[in-house]
């Protein structure tokens, strides 16, 4: 008896999975009235597990990253593909045009450290800048950010280029020199000559807007 | 509970309840297990196969019970992809080592054809990319391979008794009993044991050795893989050490029937582990990819042990729990999903945080949480009074209080008096006066007084409790600011606002960074001494001084309007023009936007840092409306004495009035009938509440009005005309005097605050307010956005608006205070109007508190409640309210200096290991330095050997030209061959 109702159970179960993944399978939005899949509900379950978006935000945030180049990005992504935007693509979009860190945050964030985007760094970004992200998190990748010349530690050089690009080079060489002696005498803890990344979170963590600024929305 | 409702979600129940009872008939596993394999095999080829191959749950079903390990082994190239798979059942025992060392006589039987895939990999996997796509590739080929491999499986066991295995899967879907199954599968191992033993004599030797390699090259991946981890954050190493404890983990579960409890805990605990990685995960400082590779591992890790926790009942206990993690957390997230779906206005204020920096965008953020708080005022009052009064009440016209009265019926629909909220606005649900005193009205017997005066309570209540709860998150969240320790620094890193995404904006940020840090610098360099310290205090001292007499004019102005309007109400208004009506409120508005300007103008006598001047001017301008408020609501105390007075007449008159009418008509008579006397006719008091609430809905009228035209004026006509008239002009307007308005955020905030503040005074005796406040709130969200968007340019003083946010909250606590003082002033200490309002006849407002409890809970309710709240007990617990207080305040503040002193200990620490640093970086720069002497001196005298052996002019263009001399103490020291511990050491110490 007991096995005649298991089984049973057991096709009906299959057979209304096999339903179900005819009608779950769409979770594109609708466009032009007919039904584009853009990711399976899979794929988007994980994405929600990944970052801090909703799946409305993830579908939003795919569009806007399709719409930088709509040749490039095919419409279906449950297969996966392996596109990539350049950076000078990423780099125009409005939210990161006047950003004087533009090109640090997409290599930040870009796999192959140049600054073109897959969909996953894409989306990687825009959940780290988001405001739901935590401190720590902001943090970690403000350091990256800042670390210009990625051996982890922010030293002189570092601190030079990143006065320039906030005053766009309108402080004289003498004060930027002192201002990064300032910088690197309040932030070192351990004496070394530069920032590591303890020093710059220990830093960063007390500031009182860091996180209000430290964030894009999109 | 929280750690487990992380759970894979897209699971469905249907089979999770099946699983539960898997779980139960073990023996059952087989029949399925056959199932699945044809249902596999069926559906391989199809479109859908690798979606239908994901929601399979192969998993639960095969682990729960049998584990079935799969391993893929993939080369670069597919040709060479070689499955393999390994079946364990356990429920038997003895099955268990047989299975297992069929598996192994497999993979044995495949090694050739593994090992020239494996050597490939060795050969390539050098690079991390290789290595991750690897890995990637390995977890999605798993899935494949296993069909894959029981398709194998299938083949070579068919390839004996294809007969036998036809006439099972035949039994099977009837339904056949298990146990026959059971034979047949235990001789078709029998028949392949043998088969294999065969294979195995042939090629016994190789075959081990072959082995032995695969391990090893397992083990090399293994290794590989750390390294590069070591390289990421601390936060890896614990994925590696649960991926570490599956594969500990693995072998165990197998055999899950007859695992220990400490090997249960321990599953369990890796479980958990798993479970926490993924709710974590979001915040894990790794690329995309990786985060989804470990996250569908850990899912899959999840998913296949968890079912094989817990114990007979409650095993299904267990499964059971889990299925409604499950739910609730789907639930949750398509809660959470609804929840930011419902949140308004996100672009908009996104788009205004882009162009305008986030202080703009912090007012249009904080109007848009005033509309939530109305919303839910507004709920209050619509849903408890409003609506129950006009759906269960007695009609318009079946009482005095419900009509209009005969001699203002002729004007009552009168656009001029229906806009001053007079004639049928003043006789509706939405003023005091309308509602009835009857204790419970309708079918469903509402309490309507006392339900007006628990909402009039409530909305006070929810509001304290909403602006304080903010506040304290906002605390909260700013970490300690004060510290001044870092100013460079921060400046450095967090001035820059991510959101601006405006090239005008970014100018200006950009400016104002470089002035900032160019007065940094100079503040540092010396403490600025301020040239002409007399003048500068005499001029504010000045300004001080005008800013009081402004205020001071402004408070005796409006208190001297309101008294005179007074006099026109009471001479009647139809006399006097439309001026004289609105004088209070235009006044009112007038002076609240003329006033801050003229703030503004005086504060540039004072020279303060912008900062601090904004200070100034926010303190000014909230002193001004707070003036003015309260000259208003004196001078409406006055009003309502005024009225009170009448009411008394008119209560005389009443009498009178009854006598008359009851002496006219039927003398003697005292049992006959009442006179039916059409309400309108019947003399009714003034009705103070329904005055005060028409005075706070006119004055919440003409505000918004005044808002919206200075808005149309003062910006959007000042920015046509500089945009048009540029063009014939002899300067430049658009750059010169009049430009483009500045979006004003602290006056905007100021106004939004006393506006709130009006409609806590007022929604007592109007219901109709938080309606009203909903309704401006709505527009002016819509206008001002536009307004901002079309006619103003961004500040040129950037500020930030973190700092200030809880400034306002605390603006807005203060106001909620000041308001909710007269409220509560005029509703305990002032009778009630006897012929209007739900509290017509009770000598207090808050008696109908006492009448509830005497008629509608039973009596020793009200009993207890009598002797709780008599003074001694009253007392003793007021004085314990004070003490808490008190001992919260004394803890919170030694905490504070605790904290202080930690903070110090901490600095004073950090200075000392700067101080031990610079003396051991000193000490090794001299150990270096001897250490350099030292090997210098040693490979000058080796060097001076082996010149003695060879000839002199090699050593000379060895040691000064072939090397740079500098490098030299670190670089040849370990190419010494007699001398190279001690540099070592020294570089060790370093």
């Amino acid at each position: 008896m007991s096995h005649c109702s298991l089984l049973c159970q057991f096709f009906i179960s299959e057979i209304s999975a096999g339903i179900r993944l005819q009608c779950t399978v769409c979770h594109g939005t609708a466009r032009m009235g007919n039904k584009q899949t853009i990711f399976t509900s899979q794929q988007l379950d994980a994405y929600q597990d990944c970052t801090y978006f909703t799946r409305k935000e993830i579908l939003r945030l795919f569009h806007r990253y399709r719409d930088l180049a709509p040749q490039l990005v095919p419409l279906d992504y449950t297969n996966e593909p392996d596109v990539r935007l350049p950076y000078e693509l990423i780099g125009s979009m409005p939210e990161l045009k006047d950003n004087p860190f533009r090109q640090r945050i997409a290599e930040v964030f870009s796999e192959d450290g140049q600054g073109n985007m897959t969909l996953d760094d894409f989306l990687d970004m825009f959940s780290v800048m988001s405001e739901m992200a935590p401190r720590d998190l902001k943090a970690y990748y403000a350091f990256k950010i800042y670390d210009f010349n990625n051996d982890d530690f922010i030293c002189k050089s570092d601190l030079e280029k990143t006065l320039n690009k906030l005053t766009r080079n309108e402080l004289t060489e003498d004060e930027v020199r002192m201002v990064c002696e300032k910088v690197i005498d309040e932030a070192d803890l351990d004496n070394d000559g530069r920032l590591s990344l303890e020093d710059f979170q220990h830093m960063i963590l007390r500031a009182p807007d860091f996180l209000s600024t430290f964030h894009i929305r999109i | 509970m929280l750690v487990k409702s992380e759970l894979f979600m897209h699971a469905t129940h249907h089979r999770q309840a099946l699983f539960s009872q898997a779980m139960v008939y073990c023996c059952d596993i087989i029949i399925i297990i056959i199932i699945i394999i044809i249902i596999i095999t069926h559906t391989h080829g199809q479109p859908h196969a690798r979606l239908l191959r994901r929601r399979m749950p192969r998993h639960k079903l095969i682990a729960s019970e049998s584990d079935v390990s799969i391993e893929v082994d993939e080369g670069k190239d597919k040709e060479s992809c070689v499955y393999y798979v390994e079946v364990e059942e356990n429920c038997e025992r003895g099955k268990i080592k047989q299975a297992s060392r069929d598996g192994k006589r497999r993979r044995e039987r495949n090694g050739e054809t593994r090992r020239k895939a494996s050597e490939k990999r060795t050969n390539e996997g050098e690079s991390k990319k290789a290595e991750k796509k690897h890995e990637k590739g390995h977890r999605t080929a798993r899935k494949a391979g296993e069909k894959h491999g029981k398709r194998q499986r299938r083949k070579n066991a068919g390839e004996e008794d294809a007969e036998d295995k036809s006439s099972k899967e035949k039994k099977n879907m009837k339904n056949e009993k298990n146990k026959t199954l059971k034979l047949e599968e235990e001789k078709e191992k029998d028949v392949r044991k043998k088969k294999r033993k065969h294979v195995k004599n042939e090629e016994d030797e190789t075959n081990h050795e072959k082995t032995k390699q695969h391990l090893k090259e397992e083990k090399r991946r293994k290794k590989r893989k750390k390294p590069e981890t070591t390289s990421e954050s601390e936060s890896k190493s614990e994925s590696e050490s649960a991926s570490e404890s599956e594969s500990k983990n693995s072998p165990a579960v197998g055999v899950l029937g007859s695992l220990t409890p400490e090997e249960l805990e321990n599953l369990k605990e890796a479980v958990e582990e798993r479970k926490k990685l993924i709710t974590q995960l979001k915040g894990k400082p790794w690329p995309m990819r990786r985060k989804l590779v470990v996250l569908r591992e850990s899912q899959e890790f999840v998913e296949k042990y968890e079912g094989a926790l817990g114990k007979g009942k409650g095993r299904k206990l267990y499964a059971y729990k889990v299925m409604m993690m499950k739910k609730w957390m789907k639930f949750q997230r398509d809660f959470e999903n609804f929840k930011t779906a419902c949140i308004p206005w996100e672009m908009k204020i996104k788009e205004i945080e882009s162009h305008f920096g986030s202080s703009v965008a912090s007012y249009f953020i904080f109007l848009r949480w005033m509309y939530g708080i109305n919303m839910i005022l507004f709920g209050l009052t619509f849903g408890l009074v409003m609506v129950p009064e006009a759906l269960m009440g007695k009609p318009y016209g079946s009482l005095p209080r419900k009509t209009v009265p005969r001699e203002e019926e002729a004007s009552a629909m009168n656009f001029a008096v229906l806009w001053d909220f007079g004639g049928y606005a003043k006789y509706s649900v939405l003023f005091y006066g309308y509602y009835n005193s009857q204790r419970a009205i309708g079918w469903l017997k509402f309490r309507m007084p006392l339900s007006y005066f628990l909402v009039g309570v409530g909305t006070v209540a929810y509001s304290y409790m909403v602006v304080i709860r903010t506040m304290a998150r906002n605390a909260n969240e700013e970490g300690g600011g004060d510290d001044t320790s870092f100013n460079f620094s921060w400046k450095t890193f967090t001035s820059w606002d991510y959101l601006i995404g405006n090239p005008e904006t970014a100018d200006n940020k950009f400016a104002s960074i470089t002035t900032s840090f160019k007065e940094a610098i100079v503040e540092e360099q010396e403490s600025r001494k301020d040239d002409n310290i007399h003048l500068t205090r005499f001029l504010r001292v000045l300004a001080n001084f005008l800013v009081l007499c402004c205020l001071a004019g402004s408070g005796y102005l409006i208190y001297f309007v309101v008294r005179r309007s007074q006099k026109f109400a009471l001479e009647g208004l139809e006399n006097y023009g439309w001026w004289e009506r609105n004088e209070v409120n235009m006044v009112m508005s007038l002076l609240g936007m003329f006033c801050p300007m003229l703030f503004d103008v005086i504060s540039t006598l004072e020279n303060y840092h912008p900062r601090i001047a904004l200070q100034w001017q926010l303190g000014r301008i909230f002193a001004l409306f707070l003036g003015n408020l309260y000259t208003f609501i004196i001078a409406l105390m006055d009003a309502i004495q005024l009225k009170r007075a009448e009411e008394e007449i008119v209560k005389k008159n009443m009498t009178i009035w009854q006598a008359n009418l009851y002496n006219g008509t039927v003398p003697d008579n005292s049992t006959a009938p009442p006179l039916t006397v059409h309400p309108a006719d019947v003399p009714r008091g003034p009705c103070w509440e329904t005055m005060v609430g028409q005075e706070f809905v006119r004055l919440i009228i003409s505000d918004t009005m005044t808002t919206y035209i200075t808005l149309l004026i003062g910006d959007f006509m000042r920015a046509v005309l500089v945009r048009f008239l540029n063009n014939c002009w002899c300067w430049d307007l658009e750059y010169g005097f009049p430009s483009y308005s500045e979006f004003d955020v602290s006056g905007n905030v100021l106004g939004l605050i006393f506006n709130q503040g009006m409609i806590w005074m007022g929604a007592f005796y109007a219901p109709c307010l938080p309606a009203l406040n909903l309704l401006r709130l709505h527009v002016s969200m819509y206008l001002q956005c536009w307004a901002v968007m079309c006619c103003n340019v961004p500040q040129e003083r950037v500020f930030k608006a973190s700092g200030s946010n809880n400034f306002y909250m605390a603006m807005l606590l203060v106001i909620l205070f000041l308001s909710t003082l007269p409220a509560i002033y005029t509703i305990v200490s002032i009778p009630p109007s006897f012929d209007c309002g739900p509290f017509s006849g009770k000598p207090r407002m808050f008696d109908v508190i006492q009448e509830t409890l005497e008629t509608d809970f039973p009596a020793w309710f009200s009993k207890v409640f009598s002797y709780a709240s008599n003074p001694g007990l009253v007392l003793p617990f007021l004085l314990l309210l004070v003490l808490a207080i008190y001992y919260l305040q004394s803890t919170s503040k030694t905490y504070k200096r605790v904290n202080m002193e930690l903070k110090k200990k901490l600095q004073a620490q950090n200075e000392e290991n700067k101080k031990k640093n610079k003396l051991a970086a000193l000490k090794a720069a001299s150990d270096l330095e001897q250490a350099r002497k030292a090997g210098e001196q040693r490979r000058n005298s080796i060097s001076d050997l082996g010149v003695n052996e060879e000839n002199p002019e090699s050593h000379v263009s060895s040691s000064h030209t072939s090397r740079p001399p500098a490098s030299r103490g670190h670089t040849s020291s370990g190419h010494l061959p007699g001398h190279p511990q001690q540099p070592q050491k020294n570089s060790k110490k370093r």
